[in-house]
Formats: structure tokens, sequence, C-alpha cells
């Protein structure tokens, strides 16, 4: 048994083959990070940081004065880790072979969980040291438009401005879950907007519910990493008669190495 | 071209797929070469070339070892299976049922994880 002391709750194989196949399903539904940055791991629970390659200097050590003395900086591993509690009468009827169990629960808290990675990719955690892509590149940020049928023109200005930087694709676009609606669901002359966005990129349009606005990116690799200890799991918490309390869990971090590789789509009318 | 040997439309697999399969390829190429070195090296009687022979063996062994590597930590799949089956004791054709008679595959660090990994190149 492991830290996630599993084999103390009072579930079935059954019972834990239902809990984690609805997680799966929601976090793969879900997480859109994970689609266009590149991932480095899992490197286990006992992983705990990433090293950056720099040092900063610092005062020597007591008595010595000629002594030079840096200290490594390093990026530490955050633990994230989401409560839920499943019916043990669910669970029994899980047993018993039910084909529609009420795990609700599991779903609310995998959805959490994936915005809330999601978001730290994306506009950064500062209390984990994690800056996002749209933190790095915030003045680099192009408006939508004050109307949908301006999103086409301010993703060609995005892409125009990542290639005069030098930055080659494949590209993608990601959207929050309110552009990525309007995309789909508007037309421009009856083609689809989202269409049009599209055959500009020749690429993935990935919707992304922890996302606020839109960003065009370089999936060249090398320029977004996000690093995992260990991934997504289930661990188990306690139990009474009625419920057991169980919880999702990740430790990861995140580094934004080229934020030129990115840029922005805000909300709001063009500047031109 | 970097390969001959891609079976779908190259632009319909997405850059994550193509590295994977340079990285298979190339690891084929490696393990190829220390075979035929391996070969060449046992059959030829003049003893400084078959120290030549083994000395370049070996170093394809070692390119091997480093695509392998890139390829574990791209591909969760191959990253579980790599951490189950090597360097353990004991015969190779019991690993698998241990591991899946254990009810703690905490052993390999895996226990409880939902193998969701890179998301790349899923629809």
């Amino acid at each position: 048994m492991n830290h996630l002391m599993r084999d103390l709750a009072p579930i079935s194989a059954a019972g834990w083959e239902e809990i984690e196949k609805e997680a799966k399903r929601t976090l793969r539904a879900l997480l859109a990070a994970r689609r266009v940055v590149d991932f480095k791991g899992p490197l286990g629970w006992q992983a705990s940081d990433v090293e950056l390659g720099r040092s900063e200097p610092i005062t020597p050590p007591a008595p010595s004065k000629d002594v030079q003395a840096r200290l490594r900086r390093i990026q530490p591993l955050v633990e994230l880790r989401m409560p839920f509690e499943v019916s043990r009468e669910e669970l029994d009827a899980i047993d018993r072979g039910a084909r529609d169990p009420d795990l609700d629960s599991v779903t609310a808290a995998a959805r959490e969980i994936a915005i809330a990675e999601d978001r730290s990719v994306f506009h950064g955690y500062p209390a984990a040291g994690i800056v996002g892509i749209c933190q790095a590149q915030a003045e680099a940020a192009i408006p939508l438009g004050a109307s949908h049928a301006d999103y086409p023109a301010a993703v060609a200005a995005a892409l125009t401005k990542l290639r005069d930087e030098g930055v080659e694709g494949p590209f993608a676009v990601v959207l929050s879950e309110q552009l990525y609606r309007d995309l789909t669901a508007r037309t421009d002359g009856g083609y689809p907007i989202i269409s049009h966005v599209q055959r500009l990129i020749d690429g993935d349009v990935i919707w992304a519910p922890g996302l606020a606005g839109g960003i065009v990116l370089s999936m060249r690799g090398g320029d977004f990493e996000l690093t995992v200890g260990q991934d997504f799991c289930i661990g188990y918490s306690n139990h009474d008669e009625e419920r057991v309390r169980l919880y999702i869990q990740e430790s990861f971090t995140f580094l934004v190495l080229s934020p030129q590789a990115a840029i922005p789509l805000v909300m709001g009318p063009n500047q031109g | 071209m970097a390969s001959e040997t891609l079976h779908e439309d190259s632009e319909k697999l997405g850059a994550d797929v193509l590295d994977r399969h340079r990285a298979i390829v190339s690891l084929m190429e490696e393990l190829e070469a220390v075979d035929w070195y391996h070969q060449r090296a046992k059959a030829t009687s003049n003893v400084e070339l078959r120290t030549i022979l083994e000395h370049n063996r070996d170093e394809e062994k070692e390119h091997a070892a480093m695509v392998l590597e890139w390829l574990r930590r791209n591909d969760t799949k191959l990253d579980e299976h790599l951490r189950t089956f090597l360097f353990k004791d004991g015969p190779v054709t019991e690993i698998e049922n241990a591991a899946k008679a254990s009810t703690s595959p905490a052993d390999n660090g895996m226990e409880g994880s939902l193998g969701i990994g890179s998301l790349r190149g899923t629809p």
C-alpha cells in the first residue's frame, strides 16, 4: 500500500473500476493544456522540484569573506487535491451489477481539478511559483474585436506576430468555453466562424474551460513544459456507514521556456 | 523524407505522433546495427577488426538506450511497462503475473494513477 491508502477503502475492484472510469473520462474531456504543451513525467510522488539551471549569489558562510557562494534555483512541484464523497449505497449497487451508478461527485471533482491545472498553466498560480502562458505574454495580447466576425482576423494577426518572431508551427488555438461556443454556433456569410479559424491555423481548435479568452500558440515543442510528479490518481481519506471520502490528487509544475511562442487573445475591441 | 514507413497521411498524424515515429524508427535502426556488428565481430578472424567492430557495436547500444529513454518519457504506457519489467530479478514471464496479483502496484509508483499523461494528438 502506498500513500493513497486505497487498500483501506471499503470499495470493491468493480467499484474502483467505475470510479476511475468516470474520473478518466472527465479528465480526458476537460484537460486542455496537456493537448498543447510538452509533458514531462510522471516522475512519481517523491519528485519535489524541477531544476532551472540557474543560481543566485548569496552571502558566504561566516567567517569566510573570500569564499563565493551561489544558491541553486529550483521550481517546486505543487500538490493539488480535490476531495469528494461516494455513497456506499451506490458502491453496493455497482457490486450488484448496476449500470447507471450515480457518480456525479467523481465527475464534479475531476472537472474542478482539471480546470485548476489548466488555469495554472494558462493564467499562472503565484502561490506555487507558476507563471502562466497568458501572464508571460500579457503585453503581446491581441484584442478579439467587437463582434464574432472579427475573431478570425484576430487569430490571423496572432499568427503573423508569431511568424514575425520566427516561431514555427504547427499552431493551435485554445479557446475559453464561451468563445468556443460562440465560434461553433455563429456563421459569417453562412460559413461557420470556427471553420475560418481552423483553415487559418491548419491545426486544432481546442476547448478549455480553465481559460479566460484565447491563445494562439506553437506546438513545435520546447516552448512550454508541464512537469508532472504524481499524475492524477485517486486516494482514500476515510469512511462512515453512509459515505466513503476519497480525493483526486496530482503534483506538477509548469514552465514557460519561450514566451514568444504564444499570443493571448483577449476580449475587447480592436485598437487599430 | 525522414522515414519511408508512415502508414497514414503525415498531416493527419500531428507533431507528437511523428516524433514518436522518428524515435521508434531510430531505435529499430540502432538495434539492427547492434545485431550486424555483433555478427561481423563474431565472424571475422582478424583480431584488430573484431575489436573495432565490438567497440562500434557497444556504441550503438548506447544510442539505442538514449532513444528508448526518450520514448519512455513520452509514452505513459511504455513507461508503465518498462517500470514493471526492467531491472527485476526472477523469471521475466512471472513479473506480469506478480504485478497483477499484487493489490499494491505502489511497488512501481503507479498505484492509483489514472494514466492520463500527455493528451497531445488526442481528439
